[in-house]
């Protein structure tokens, strides 16, 4: 039977049905418009983020910190990446052996390891900053639930000869003492992102967008001068075993710039290995430990006396018998003298002289000038723990106090400001900030405190006072004119003086044109020799005459070439 | 008009072949590059760890050891020395 002939085609559908299937087509192709508008429109964004996140990656973009140079651009401290062993303790199951070899290329103790792994959390820190060779040995073990992560470390090339000025930064990369921690803001480096586009193998293929560029840390310039620093140290620690002292401290300044050449502390430690620190250690003394300054002070005694017209370098004041009793004190001089100049006074450091001219001041013009100069308020160098000594109101003083403050009892400096004090007198008589990093050109002119006059007669009082007839000939160096002051305090122990001694000098060179102020303190010295003159002037004499040579200044003082062919020892002292 | 058409054809289909060309050579470049930079930072550790190794090796302390032990210097006394004045 033919189709067309069927009789069911003749049969009459009810035009119903037709419609029923055109609705229900309509319908599925309206469902179909809204799911596309729904997926298209409404959740378009979660999508397009969703189907990105497969094979657009964000990848952290890692920052170094700055280096720290030293003025003529030796490095001082270098950050180098290096890696950290972690695992995922559920997923590091380790047999045996294998613990025991990775024990062994970490150099650590197998049950150390163990019970790390062992620990309940999801992360652990195995080992922190191995060398890269060492963590190219762990992932090559290609142990289960061992990962490594890149980090840095920080290297100190020179080590314990200026551990205290930089100080160190902790494992996660941020300054905790010194520089590095006074400069963390410029030095740390901030870690950037971007989103990429990564293909199957994993190799980027596109850059998206970069979200933060990465900021790599500013690298440091620090006035120190590696050479003056290490001439610093090493004389500084051959001093304190020669006379078996406790602690020391060094601090070289340019006269011209304020810059800080130089600042040595001991004992001192390793920046590269910090497993065994100990507070005294770690203490910068130059900045955090007061000491009395002793007869380093009696200059400023003196220069405030020229100052005020009251005296003249060459006005006599009896010192004689030696002893001087202000209320119910005495005070007393090492060696009784007679009739002194004022020059002779801080040439002899007579106590009883300083004494009789301090006075004649009122409290509030001593006060005044030792504020001036910097005492009692810290220098705000930006170091961690900087103190600014002890120098209380005059309105309190009694007049024993008084004169024991003109020579340095009473009164608490650190070194740093002993040395900058000093720089009144190398610079004609202007006081300028001191500072750490390697400056352009030099300051403008500082705050004047004494007139050039002043500083001109003072500074040929204390070239007296390193020559033949001073208290400290030791302090002299061939070629130069060296000018300077001794100081030999007893030590404050509960309030009362012990048969303990600080040993200090202070003195700038050379005395035609100065450039460099050097500051000498050494802590309880207890090998029979404690003066000022025996202990500190020759360490000053040595890293003056180094640091002097060092900078390639002019000698000032005649070297006659008839002398080159002489034998040493009969060059005279006085050169 | 077919004329028209399969001419038309022939330069979509040129079009959009060169495009996947280029978007393939464009990302090869890009890795290219992306290899450099690593490089680049590779040499820049590296460059630091030289300047470490160098400071390490011209540490003051170091240089005065072999310069008193190995070469038998030793700073001159005041007698030797011989301050030279530039002619004016």
């Amino acid at each position: 039977m033919k189709f067309t002939s069927s009789p069911l085609l003749s049969q009459l559908l009810p035009a119903w049905r037709a419609r029923f299937v055109a609705a229900l087509i309509l319908l599925a192709f309206g469902t179909l418009a809204a799911r596309s508008v729904y997926l298209q429109v409404v959740r378009n964004d979660f999508l397009q983020q969703k189907g990105e996140s497969r094979y657009a990656r964000v990848i952290e973009l890692s920052a170094t910190r700055g280096r720290i140079a030293d003025r003529s651009g030796d490095m001082l401290a270098v950050s180098t990446p290096v890696k950290s062993v972690w695992a995922i303790p559920e997923d590091a199951r380790l047999s045996p052996a294998q613990a025991r070899t990775l024990a062994a290329l970490l150099e650590m103790d197998v049950r150390e390891l163990n019970r790390r792994l062992a620990a309940e959390k999801d992360f652990v820190f195995i080992k922190r900053q191995i060398p890269p060779d060492v963590a190219e040995k762990v992932a090559a073990l290609a142990l289960p639930g061992i990962h490594q992560q890149r980090e840095y470390r920080r290297y100190y090339p020179a080590g314990e000869v200026t551990a205290h000025m930089l100080g160190f930064t902790g494992v996660d990369d941020r300054g905790q003492e010194g520089i590095e921690l006074a400069f963390d803001d410029q030095l740390a480096g901030r870690p950037g992102s971007r989103r990429v586009i990564k293909d199957r193998l994993g190799r980027i293929v596109e850059d998206v967008e970069s979200i933060k560029p990465p900021q790599d840390g500013k690298d440091i310039t620090l006035a120190l001068d590696a050479k003056v620093q290490y001439l610093a140290f090493t004389h500084l620690k051959q001093a304190l075993a020669v006379h078996k002292a406790k602690a020391g401290g060094v601090v070289v300044l340019d006269a011209r710039t304020g810059e800080v050449l130089g600042l040595a502390n001991l004992p001192a430690y390793n920046p590269n290995n910090r497993l065994k620190l100990t507070g005294a250690q770690l203490r910068n003394r130059a900045l955090t430990d007061v000491f009395e300054p002793g007869s380093t002070m009696k200059p400023f005694t003196a220069a405030l006396a020229l100052e005020k017209g009251r005296f003249r370098s060459d006005s006599l004041i009896q010192t004689a018998p030696g002893r001087l009793t202000i209320g119910n004190a005495t005070i007393h001089d090492a060696h009784p003298h007679g009739p002194l100049t004022v020059a002779q006074v801080i040439q002899k450091s007579s106590n009883v002289g300083t004494a009789k001219i301090a006075g004649t001041f009122a409290a509030e013009e001593m006060w005044r000038m030792f504020d001036d100069i910097g005492f009692g308020q810290p220098l705000r160098l930006g170091f961690p723990g900087e103190v600014g000594g002890r120098l209380r109101p005059f309105k309190t003083w009694r007049p024993i106090e008084q004169a024991t403050m003109s020579y340095g009892h009473g009164i608490s400096v650190t070194l740093m400001q002993l040395a900058r004090a000093y720089l009144a007198f190398a610079r004609d008589g202007d006081l300028i900030p001191l500072s750490l990093t390697r400056q352009e050109s030099a300051p403008l002119a500082g705050k004047s405190i004494f007139s050039a006059q002043t500083a001109r007669q003072v500074r040929a009082m204390l070239e007296l006072a390193v020559l033949p007839g001073g208290t400290a000939p030791k302090a002299q160096i061939a070629g130069y004119r060296v000018a300077g002051k001794t100081g030999t305090a007893h030590k404050l122990e509960g309030g009362s003086y012990a048969d303990r001694y600080v040993a200090v000098f202070v003195g700038f060179a050379p005395v035609s044109d100065p450039r460099l102020v050097v500051a000498v303190m050494i802590d309880e010295p207890s090998a029979g020799q404690y003066y000022g003159g025996e202990v500190a002037a020759p360490v000053f004499a040595q890293v003056m005459a180094g640091s002097l040579r060092t900078l390639g200044v002019a000698p000032d003082a005649p070297l006659k070439p008839v002398q080159v062919a002489r034998d040493v020892a009969a060059v005279p002292e006085s050169l | 008009m077919l004329r028209v058409n399969l001419l038309l054809i022939a330069i979509v289909l040129a079009s959009a072949l060169g495009t996947v060309a280029s978007q393939h050579t464009a990302r090869k470049l890009f890795t290219e590059m992306e290899r450099e930079q690593e490089r680049m930072r590779q040499l820049e550790v590296e460059w630091g760890q030289l300047q470490l190794e160098q400071s390490t090796w011209a540490s003051h302390a170091r240089i005065e050891k072999v310069a008193r032990e190995r070469l038998h210097m030793k700073p001159p006394a005041p007698g030797q020395i011989l301050a030279v004045e530039r002619p004016q």
